[in-house]
């Protein structure tokens, strides 16, 4: 943070020195100068952000004897993948991987549907409660987590939904409604509503026009929506590890939890683990990134 | 999403994440925030905010129809959830009545005053938003800064920065803080070797979480790292959306560079921060996993926020009615910040 603090600092210096120059030509080399002292704080800011990073994948991959030692060195001696090893065959490391699949990909698949549906009906139609459905899809979002847990876990209990990996499907289905459902919206939007008629003027039926015309438009959308509702089913822990209580139904989070016992926290192997299970999450948020950026821009060109 | 709020993005992050989560959410607003007329001189096409399209005729019955099945899904999660949490917060529920699946019985406001009578929980809700401001001022201020740098310095630096971002952003929430864990731990953490280097060899084996002040130092350190990426990449958003010619035309009539910031940039990007911060303050009272995986998913009383204090009386002191009635109180004290927020997005045209 003492780098983001120095920066008021420099900037006012800047401040002073480009303000009060006068004529045009001074103030090119001062702009060199403070650009170069503005990519000194940039590189620090850099390297503060990237460190965990970084500290996770090298510790994941240095020998245990680094690990536990006094002395932790910014380098490894050597690279090794014991640690993978170790995380790998720690148990329930394959039927955590198949909780959490089963569990992201069937919510994140009925997510979408529902999300769509009523995302088309937000962004194509003028009824009555739409601003107020709306607001209440935003204003759940803020609840906060133990407002929802107390009542779902006694809920659930009695409903013999607990240990289910139902339960959990329909906490993470639902939980993944509100953004989609903004999402999904902003691209409906963006279709105009006259290729839907001129589809349903050329004979199509408004079920037609929809899957000819408006669905392979909104399959972009669809697609960083459902990444985005996969992300954070495949990141959550707090339901996952309330709602699950067998070994074997644990998802890929709460499996994380085991490398800590008693007898302390086996580091090495907790980074190569945590390694594994953010690499595909980093992969696709990479992927999305983009596409959100062109969806938003796209959005705001045709205003 | 709910479960994965987070201190962050996923909240951002985590997960949030999560926190990446509302970013979606907030993105949007970010970049039409800026094109509200008040603000900035922008040419509008002559569609106005209503976004090109027109709309089916009113009243019919298919949109009903295409939003049952969200509404039922949102009632029965969100809704009736919250519905029985105010329930339940006047009833007396505990592990008997869980299992045998009695009815609780009725004990009106009891819980209430009880809860208001503890002074812990007054200490914990001073806690809560101690530890809110803390982290939403650093992370308001260094986001900011981050983004005005972000505009200075050259292409390749930005690059590098975004993908840092980006990274960090995209963690898991437990992974994010098992990194920290492991950078704080008393005996092989790279901070206290690092520390030791300075301060001696006695300096090892220092407990970070033995003193709540420095643990929260650390959990800080988390928070704020975790919901920089959001901050940050929006308000830069916000900032591409400021007009060159303006800034050079204050220019030229003599403000210096604080002045251009104070009457051209700031007022445009204003909307997109103040939506931020509500957020962040939303956010950062309701953080719960960064404190509870940090502290082992045991955390210590003086590290509990209300958030953990509900969670340890329903699961832990198995009064899960006291635990509603704390969310209760959670939710309440949260909804002034939550009608804010709300209003803010209408004013930006973001419930239209």
């Amino acid at each position: 943070m003492s780098a983001s603090a120095s920066t008021p600092v420099a900037k006012s210096d800047a401040a002073g020195v480009r303000g009060d120059a006068g004529p045009q030509q001074v103030l090119r080399p001062d702009r060199k100068k403070t650009r170069l002292g503005y990519n000194i704080i940039g590189l620090v800011v850099t390297v503060i952000m990237a460190f965990p990073v970084y500290w996770l994948v090298i510790s994941a991959l240095r020998p245990n004897h680094e690990i536990r030692s006094y002395d932790q060195t910014l380098w490894p001696s050597s690279i090794t993948f014991d640690n993978f090893k170790r995380a790998v065959n720690q148990p329930n490391f394959d039927t955590a991987i198949q909780s959490s699949l089963i569990v992201a990909i069937a919510a994140v698949v009925g997510g979408m549907v529902i999300a769509t549906l009523a995302a088309l009906a937000i962004g194509r139609f003028n009824f009555f409660g739409r601003k107020a459905l709306l607001m209440v899809l935003i204003l759940v979002q803020l609840l906060p987590p133990t407002a929802m847990l107390i009542p779902i876990y006694a809920q659930l209990n009695t409903m013999g939904g607990l240990n289910e990996y139902w339960g959990l499907i329909v906490v993470y289905l639902v939980s993944t409604l509100p953004f989609a459902v903004v999402m999904i919206r902003g691209f409906v939007v963006n279709i105009p509503v006259e290729l839907e008629e001129s589809a349903m003027v050329d004979g199509c039926t408004r079920m037609g026009a929809f899957r000819r015309v408006v669905f392979p438009l909104l399959a972009p959308g669809l697609a960083a929506a459902s990444i985005f509702a996969l992300v954070n089913a495949w990141n959550e822990y707090l339901f996952a590890y309330v709602l699950m209580n067998d070994n074997d139904k644990y998802t890929l989070n709460v499996w994380l939890m085991t490398f800590t016992t008693e007898r302390g926290t086996d580091f090495g192997a907790l980074m190569a683990g945590s390694t594994l299970i953010a690499l595909p999450v980093v992969v696709f948020f990479m992927i999305v990134q983009k596409k959100m950026a062109a969806g938003l821009t796209s959005g705001a060109v045709k205003g | 999403m709910h479960p994965t709020v987070q201190c962050d993005k996923r909240k951002v992050s985590h997960v949030s994440a999560a926190d990446t989560t509302q970013a979606t959410g907030t993105g949007v607003p970010a970049q039409r925030a800026t094109e509200e007329p008040g603000h900035v001189p922008v040419k509008s096409s002559p569609g106005g905010t209503r976004r090109g399209a027109r709309k089916y005729k009113k009243g019919a019955l298919l949109p009903y129809l295409l939003i049952l099945p969200a509404i039922i899904a949102v009632a029965a999660v969100y809704a009736y959830p919250l519905v029985k949490t105010v329930i339940m917060s006047f009833q007396d529920m505990g592990r008997r009545e869980l299992w045998t699946g009695q009815d609780p019985p009725w004990v009106g406001f009891e819980q209430f005053t009880n809860i208001l009578g503890d002074s812990e929980f007054w200490m914990v809700t001073a806690r809560t938003v101690l530890f809110m401001t803390v982290c939403v001022v650093i992370t308001m201020a260094a986001g900011l800064l981050i983004a005005l740098l972000m505009q200075r310095v050259s292409t390749w630096i930005r690059l590098a920065l975004t993908a840092a971002l980006v990274a960090a952003w995209s963690l898991p929430l437990l992974v994010a803080t098992s990194i920290f864990r492991w950078l704080a731990d008393s005996d092989y953490g790279l901070i206290n070797t690092l520390i030791a280097k300075v301060v001696g060899e006695d300096f090892l084996g220092h407990n970070w979480f033995l003193d709540p002040w420095q643990g929260f130092a650390i959990i800080s350190a988390l928070v704020i790292w975790g919901a920089l990426p959001f901050v940050v990449i929006t308000l830069y958003a916000a900032l591409t959306q400021v007009p060159k010619d303006l800034e050079e035309a204050a220019q030229l009539d003599g403000a210096n560079a604080f002045g251009v910031y104070r009457f051209v940039t700031w007022p445009v990007i204003k909307p997109v921060f103040v939506m931020v911060t509500t957020l962040s303050v939303i956010w950062d009272f309701n953080c719960f996993g960064q404190i509870w995986l940090l502290r082992g998913s045991k955390p210590e009383p003086e590290y509990e926020t209300l958030g953990l204090y509900s969670f340890s009386k329903a699961f832990e002191s198995t009064s899960f009615s006291q635990g509603t009635a704390i969310a209760l109180i959670t939710v309440l004290l949260l909804s002034g910040v939550a009608v804010y927020y709300l209003r803010q997005l209408i004013k930006t045209g973001e419930v239209e």
